[in-house]
């Protein structure tokens, strides 16, 4: 349950939502660190094993972080080379007018008012020290205009403030000058993780996926160990026998999910989505492909922490596509992937010049949008079969479900996926209901989980960023009696998850190729009636009894 | 930053601009100084801080293609994607673009959000006041710019005359009411009342926010106090203004003091510029967010200054877990 000493009941974080600010001014408060509205801090042997500087064991809770010595002296000249490499950085630090336009924008502000959570305060938090140290009005007029010092306390609001951030992009649609609170936030996080000042919910994941491959910390035999429970688990509902290749050379695609696909609880159904996709495709059309236990992770928890990080983590992909030999590489559904995979995986390690353009060989389109990165979303994959015809698709085994779709962050704002994935959905199921049009697509609010903050003790922040989305949820199980809350992100689909149980515990989460898997009309299946979670068919599935011919 | 001292701070400045300018002519009488030094001296701030801010701009890279997509990408042929939203090819960009810089579309787009208790029940609404007020305060400030090139150019050009007669249609004052200064002063005025009186903006205004404001009003004030109340001699004025645009700068005699607080008060705005928030003007068009088409994976960018890192390679990870990896059969690189 969400309510714990981490998260008030829901009345009393109802009543607590207060817009009204403080009447000091912002530069004289001071965060207050309350359970439930931080996460733990990055543990000492994640940050060594990456050989991050400042390594420690400290709570963030503490009067005494621990910081070096000379902890100022490292952030300034970390903001000064960070302004001399992102035009980004500078400009926004520059532009901003203050006009408001981003204040209730943000899911954190609106659920609990916290005036520093208006996206304008939060990036004036780094602002004031920029001007104080590189503008000369600042550093003459200091908080006349603007500046302040940096001190211990403001390091710690930045810090408090940064991971209160989920770098979801939301207030950068509506800002006139299109500032991107995520890149602000982005640069503060880096320039904490200089001083060994990072959560754990961020860094441990970093630390995993660097060394096994994937954030979970799942070592090989215990990645082959899982996709054969999960091929069973298909098996048992099906009849379905999945072949599941992994590291196989000589396939034509690298298919790369996000490891909460293949270990999260709402995860492993998308997961098993995509192992009957892909073995229908096989069977059908001969289509090869293979998973990767070294390159096991679509996510990029780097992202969230710097540039270096990421382009670490993201480097496997392209490496691995090379060692295997595959033509061209599919991604699974997943949110910040996507950012990554869209924006900076190219610009990063490319250029992939060993890999060929992506033509889907079954349906021949050429991915033209995909030429240079040589990558593709699995919901653009899909949607291109379903286009040709290439599945066998009957809807009415998703009848039991009424559906809504939540546009995730990255692939919103970050990529512009919205219409490829309403088509697999109007595709395979017949009751799909959108949520109001001002928390769907571009304005599409957070899970409130993102950017590495969806820890259990961040909790209260997390069920208060929800409040918007839930309650457009609630607002379409209402009015429609939608009980299945769709989305293509990972990190969604355990949050959410989350985030309904507190506020619309009538609607469950999961992903598209889940719904996919359950309507394809597959030869060799057997009768049933439930579908790949046990929940009961409108209309039983006939397909071949127990112990006749398989295929 | 209280908002006291930011609100009165720059009210008080404002207002000793103007007793600095008046004190200067009238009581000094440094016509020389206030009439032709300081606007030379600010348009020259103006323009060498302007080039340097870009230049700064410009200097640091853009890493990344980094736009923020608020429509459907190109993607399969069959899906119309959106041009203004998720620009593709340098043509969308412009487009994009254009209708940010001349129509504020962002802005457009503001949705406020409501938390009603009890329920809880979200409510949305479009929210345009915004978009408005900067919308009239930007083109009535771009229509009196405009209007004022009748001061520097001999004989005055005809688009400034179109304006100026479309500007001035009502003709009901004499001289004739300009709308374009009456909505520049009442959209200035609303843009700092909101800050004052919303609660959220006042929190976060500081005094560079609320100090270009009252510089503005005074300029917006002083402007319409010298056409329509105490007016100036504009045979003069124009000598004057003239001889700055043509280098060759005097002094008529007989211009009211109240043309040199209003030229005084323009001339700090435009030395103010490139060191206040105002530099938005020419930021705007470097905004990477915006000014970057959407075709991430259809065009490589190029990092300038993209540096080796550390990866974790294969044979190291083969090397760490190839007994487990045996153990359930996957294949091996190095078969032993």
């Amino acid at each position: 349950m969400a309510e714990s000493e981490f998260c008030p009941e829901k009345d009393e974080l109802i009543r607590s939502i207060d817009y009204r600010p403080p009447d000091k001014p912002w530069m004289e408060t001071k965060p207050v660190f309350k359970k439930g509205t931080y996460c733990f801090a990055a543990r000492e042997k994640h940050l060594a094993y990456l050989g991050f500087p400042n390594p420690r064991e400290w709570e963030v809770g503490a009067e005494d972080w621990q910081l070096p010595e000379n902890w100022k002296e490292i952030f300034i000249a970390g903001m000064e080379d960070r302004l001399k490499r992102f035009r980004s950085f500078r400009l926004f630090m520059d532009i901003c007018v203050r006009c408001g336009a981003c204040a209730d924008k943000c899911h954190f502000f609106i659920g609990g008012g916290d005036p520093k959570n208006m996206p304008v305060l939060r990036a004036e938090l780094l602002r004031s020290i920029y001007r104080r140290y590189f503008t000369w009005p600042g550093k003459i007029l200091g908080k006349l205009v603007g500046a302040r010092d940096l001190d211990y306390d403001v390091l710690k609001e930045i810090f408090y403030y940064a991971f209160q951030c989920t770098e979801c992009r939301r207030c950068s649609v509506f800002c006139p000058y299109g500032i991107d609170t995520c890149e602000i936030t982005m640069m503060a996080r880096e320039l904490l993780v200089s001083l060994g000042c990072h959560v754990a919910w961020t860094i441990e994941p970093v630390a995993n996926c660097q060394r096994t491959g994937n954030h979970l910390g799942i070592m090989p035999h215990a990645f082959k160990e899982t996709f054969d429970f999960l091929t069973d688990d298909i098996y048992d509902v099906t009849g379905i026998k999945i072949e599941t290749p992994i590291n196989q050379k000589g396939a034509d695609i690298l298919f790369v999910a996000p490891s909460g696909d293949y270990f999260g609880t709402e995860g492993t159904y998308t997961c098993e989505g995509y192992l009957i996709l892909f073995e229908y495709l096989r069977r059908k059309y001969g289509l090869t492909y293979t998973w990767s236990a070294y390159a096991g992770e679509g996510g990029n928890f780097g992202m969230f922490t710097s540039n270096e990080a990421q382009k670490r983590l993201s480097a496997k992909i392209y490496a691995e596509a090379k060692r295997l030999g595959v033509k061209w590489i599919i991604g699974g559904e997943c949110g910040h992937m996507w950012r990554d995979k869209h924006q900076y995986m190219d610009t990063m390690n490319g250029p992939a010049d060993f890999l060929e353009e992506p033509v889907n060989p079954i349906t021949g389109t050429k991915f033209e949008n995909a030429k240079s990165t040589k990558m593709i979303h699995i919901c653009e994959f899909t949607a291109d079969l379903i286009r040709h015809g290439k599945l066998d698709l009957d809807p009415s085994r998703n009848d039991h479900l009424i559906v809504t779709f939540h546009d995730s962050c990255n692939p919103a704002r970050a990529m512009g996926l919205f219409e490829e994935p309403r088509y697999i959905i109007r595709n395979v199921c017949n009751n799909f209901y959108e949520m109001p049009e001002n928390t769907i697509r571009e304005k599409t609010f957070c899970c409130s989980g993102g950017a590495g903050v969806g820890s259990d003790e961040f909790m209260e922040m997390r069920m208060r960023g929800g409040i918007c989305r839930a309650n457009a949820v609630k607002y379409v199980h209402d009015k429609y009696g939608v009980n299945r809350l769709l989305c293509i992100c990972a990190i969604d689909r355990a949050t959410l998850a989350a985030m309904m149980e507190y506020w619309v515990p009538e609607v469950d989460v999961g992903g598209i190729h889940e719904l996919v898997a359950n309507a394809l009309v597959f030869p060799g299946e057997k009768s049933r009636d439930t579908d790949l979670r046990g929940l009961p068919l409108k209309k039983p599935i006939k397909g071949r009894e127990e112990g006749e011919m398989e295929e | 930053m209280s908002f006291n001292l930011a609100f009165y701070f720059s009210f008080f400045v404002v207002l000793g601009l103007i007793g600095i300018a008046l004190l200067g002519v009238a009581g000094a009488k440094l016509y020389v100084v206030f009439g032709v030094v300081i606007p030379y001296l600010s348009v020259v701030i103006f323009f060498a801080g302007m080039i340097y801010r870009v230049f700064k701009w410009a200097s640091s890279p853009v890493p990344f293609k980094i736009p923020t997509t608020c429509g459907q990408q190109k993607s399969l042929p069959w899906i119309k994607y959106s041009r203004l939203e998720s620009p593709f090819t340098t043509f969308d960009v412009v487009l994009r673009m254009l209708l940010e810089v001349l129509f504020f579309r962002s802005l457009f787009r503001n949705v406020r959000v409501e938390i009603r208790k009890g329920g809880p029940k979200v409510i949305y609404w479009s929210n345009k006041w915004l978009w408005l007020g900067a919308i009239l305060f930007h083109y009535s400030f771009l229509i009196v710019l405009i209007r004022h090139l009748r001061f520097f150019t001999t004989p005055v050009w005809s688009f400034v005359r179109l304006i100026e007669s479309v500007d001035g249609f009502l003709q009901v004052t004499l001289p004739g009411l300009y709308i374009s200064g009456i909505v520049l002063l009442v959209a200035t005025v609303a843009l700092l009342l909101r800050r004052v009186f919303v609660p959220t903006l006042r929190y976060i205004s500081l005094t560079s926010d609320y100090f270009p404001l009252f510089l503005i009003i005074g300029i917006a004030l002083t402007g319409i106090i010298m056409r329509y109340i105490y007016k100036v001699d504009i045979v003069s004025v124009k000598e004057l203004t003239m001889g700055l645009v043509t280098f060759h700068p005097k002094i008529p005699e007989g211009i009211g003091s109240i043309f040199y607080v209003h030229l005084f008060l323009v001339s700090v705005l435009f030395a103010y510029f490139p060191f206040s928030k105002l530099v938005h003007m020419a930021g705007v068009f470097l905004s990477p967010t915006r000014n970057m088409p959407n075709n991430n994976r259809a065009v490589r960018h190029i990092n300038p200054w993209n540096p080796p890192v550390e990866v974790h390679t294969y044979e190291e990870w083969e090397e760490e877990f190839k007994d487990k990896i045996k153990a359930v059969g996957l294949p091996l690189e190095k078969e032993e």
